[in-house]
């Protein structure tokens, strides 16, 4: 194993990052069914964020990963080799945690140092490693802190150099960002993306925030009751969902009512091609972003504006059809200006392929 | 308003006074007893205390006692509890119960159960080498049914004081972090957990210890004379003596308590960091 060095810090990295496959992942807890299945590839160097609800298996395949939880079947390979059997202290993965976890009885130099301490490192190359990576995350004034007098953007920053102390083949993040602030979490967020890119150091995020796995990875992988439902890079996510899961889970979309005419759909006075299959039975609905659909004042116009939400250079309205359907359509705030709420507007959706989708309760 | 802020202040005065009375005077009695020899002030009773037949003895016997039933009692008591956070959560309630019985059971109850037993034994066992056992247990040198005796009474305080150190500490999440960074089970316990549950530890083997120093009943019926008995045996012949015992005994009781709660305060003084 070479060890290579960042430039721009000094610190000693972990040598490339490492290859991640699940296979057939399967994880039940009694009558619930954690992961079904899961069949998913990390590369080498990425960020992948597993996104999805609560309980759709996110943390379970992530904890199975890092040794701290048991699967019924299924395989779990790291450069092809299978950690299944491997303890989690063997598995050379670096962890942070959702809460707080940093060993309150130790200084910020002291935790960091902690798994050099277990592999019987010295103690003055330990204070040394740590305050190279105390320097990394931007806390070296901090070494000699206690994690009760640090900030908890402060303490997630120690608990991600004490993860990369033992310079790690995989990287796993559990919702790091979720116990702390809003400003907090988006400094931490940019620092945490930095520290990855710079160090390549295969890294799993999980999230249920949609809006953190799309500006931080390399690729989102969408997970639905312990399925694989889609894993594409944000662009693409977001663009080309492949399923109304998908769709509606990232970002925001509504749903048109349309109906089946050949092998397009009919919605609001047109005919549209549809991307993908098309329900067999069922009452469909086409799904639209709001940032796709047009709104020009017109006094007869078939939608009334219901409700104006200010987002800074976008208004967000909320439109009703004359069947009750409420839309969200997204304006620059100068057009919105033109359409206040009670008035009337013509509806128009762009000349692609639109998402089709069964009619849900 | 004011008025009201005066009568609170007043009131939480009066409660201050007569609870501080009621604690206060019986030892301060007890003091005067022990240092009033009809003559003036004296300290014959302390003085007289090393030279008294039987007191170090009793005391040697009894902190022996009590450091052998701290020991068991963690050794029982504290993997028991971390195992049952790490593991099943749904035996912490079992545990609670079956730790808090010893408080439905009277001391004399219980003290007689284990003498059922003891008569018992040597009945039914004679002929196998627990007969031994049995004997061995008893062994007046070093009794060990009263050590285990002491473990089933301090088990209700002990698991109490544990319980609340353990809430205040994310057991799993501690230990999950010590493994990765690559500490295998038993060290993750020894470098992470138990360094967090010192305060608990200190305090149950506090409870521990003053429960021992303290316990009369079981150990006089059972025929062994250790700090309390012996206490109470002296003050049949010398009652100034035994209420000095006493005082003794209540100061080494504060001695413990003060250096407990030194150890626990180091780290509190610090302020935590604004978020």
């Amino acid at each position: 194993m070479t060890t290579v060095t960042a430039p721009a810090s000094g610190v000693a990295l972990a040598p490339g990052g490492a290859t991640v496959e699940f296979r057939s992942l399967r994880r039940q807890f009694g009558a619930t069914t954690a992961l079904d299945g899961l069949d998913l590839t990390v590369h080498p160097g990425e960020l992948l964020a597993l996104l999805g609800p609560s309980g759709c298996g996110k943390t379970t395949a992530l904890r199975i990963l890092a040794g701290f939880e048991k699967h019924d079947s299924g395989q779990v390979l790291v450069d092809g080799e299978d950690i299944t059997k491997i303890p989690a202290h063997k598995r050379d993965a670096g962890m942070v945690f959702q809460s707080y976890s940093l060993f309150p009885h130790l200084s910020a130099a002291d935790n960091v140092s902690f798994g050099l301490r277990m592999r019987g490192t010295g103690k003055a190359q330990r204070r040394k490693r740590a305050l190279e990576l105390l320097e990394l995350v931007g806390l070296p004034q901090h070494a000699d802190r206690y994690p009760h007098q640090m900030s908890g953007g402060q303490q997630q920053r120690i608990a991600l150099a004490r993860a990369l102390a033992l310079q790690p083949r995989v990287l796993l993040l559990d919702e790091p960002l979720s116990a702390l602030d809003a400003k907090v979490r988006l400094n931490l967020r940019d620092e945490i993306r930095r520290l990855q890119q710079e160090l390549g150091i295969t890294t799993l995020f999980v999230t249920h925030d949609q809006e953190e796995a799309l500006s931080m990875a390399d690729r989102v992988a969408v997970l639905r009751a312990g399925r694989l439902e889609q894993c594409a890079t944000p662009q693409e996510l977001y663009a080309r969902p492949a399923t109304a899961f998908v769709a509606e889970f990232v970002g925001t979309m509504s749903r048109i009512p349309c109906e089946r005419v050949g092998n397009g759909v009919a919605v609001l006075g047109r005919q549209f091609p549809v991307d993908g299959a098309i329900p067999a039975d069922g009452e469909l609905h086409v799904l639209v972003r709001p940032e796709n659909v047009g709104l020009t004042p017109g006094e007869h116009g078939e939608a009334l504006v219901v409700g104006a939400s200010f987002l800074g250079s976008v208004t967000r309205l909320t439109v009703r059809l004359s069947d009750g359907t409420e839309v969200k359509v997204d304006l620059p705030t100068e057009a919105a200006a033109a359409l206040p709420v009670g008035g009337t507007a013509h509806l128009t959706l762009p000349d692609r392929p639109v998402l089709v989708d069964r009619r849900t309760a | 308003m004011a008025s009201l802020m005066s009568r609170i202040r007043w009131g939480r005065g009066a409660v201050l006074l007569i609870a501080g009375a009621y604690f206060l005077v019986p030892m301060v009695c007890s003091i005067i007893f022990s240092v009033d020899d009809n003559t003036g002030f004296s300290l014959n009773a302390y003085t007289g205390l090393l030279s008294a037949p039987g007191f170090l003895d009793s005391l040697t016997f009894t902190l022996e006692l009590a450091a052998v039933t701290v020991v068991v009692m963690l050794l029982l008591l504290v993997p028991a509890l971390i195992a049952v956070r790490l593991g099943s959560q749904r035996l912490r309630t079992v545990i609670e119960i079956v730790c808090s019985l010893p408080l439905v059971v009277p001391v004399v109850a219980l003290t007689a159960g284990i003498i059922g037993v003891l008569r018992w034994g040597p009945d039914y066992l004679h002929d196998t080498p627990f007969f031994q056992t049995i004997v061995a247990i008893q062994n007046p040198s070093f009794p060990v049914v009263l050590v285990l005796a002491y473990v089933l009474m301090s088990l209700p305080l002990a698991y109490r004081a544990l319980d609340a150190g353990l809430r205040g500490v994310d057991v799993r999440t501690l230990v999950e972090a010590a493994r990765s960074c690559g500490s295998n089970w038993p060290r993750a316990v020894i470098t992470v957990v138990l360094p967090n549950l010192r305060g608990a530890l200190l305090n149950a083997t506090f409870i521990t210890l003053a429960l021992v120093l303290g316990e009369f009943t079981t150990s006089s019926i059972l025929g062994y004379q250790p700090f309390a008995v012996w206490i109470y045996e002296a003050g049949k012949n010398d009652g100034q003596m035994s209420v000095a015992v006493s005082v003794l005994s209540l100061v080494i009781a504060w001695v413990l308590l003060l250096a407990l709660s030194a150890a626990g305060r180091e780290r509190r003084g610090r302020k935590p960091a604004r978020p």
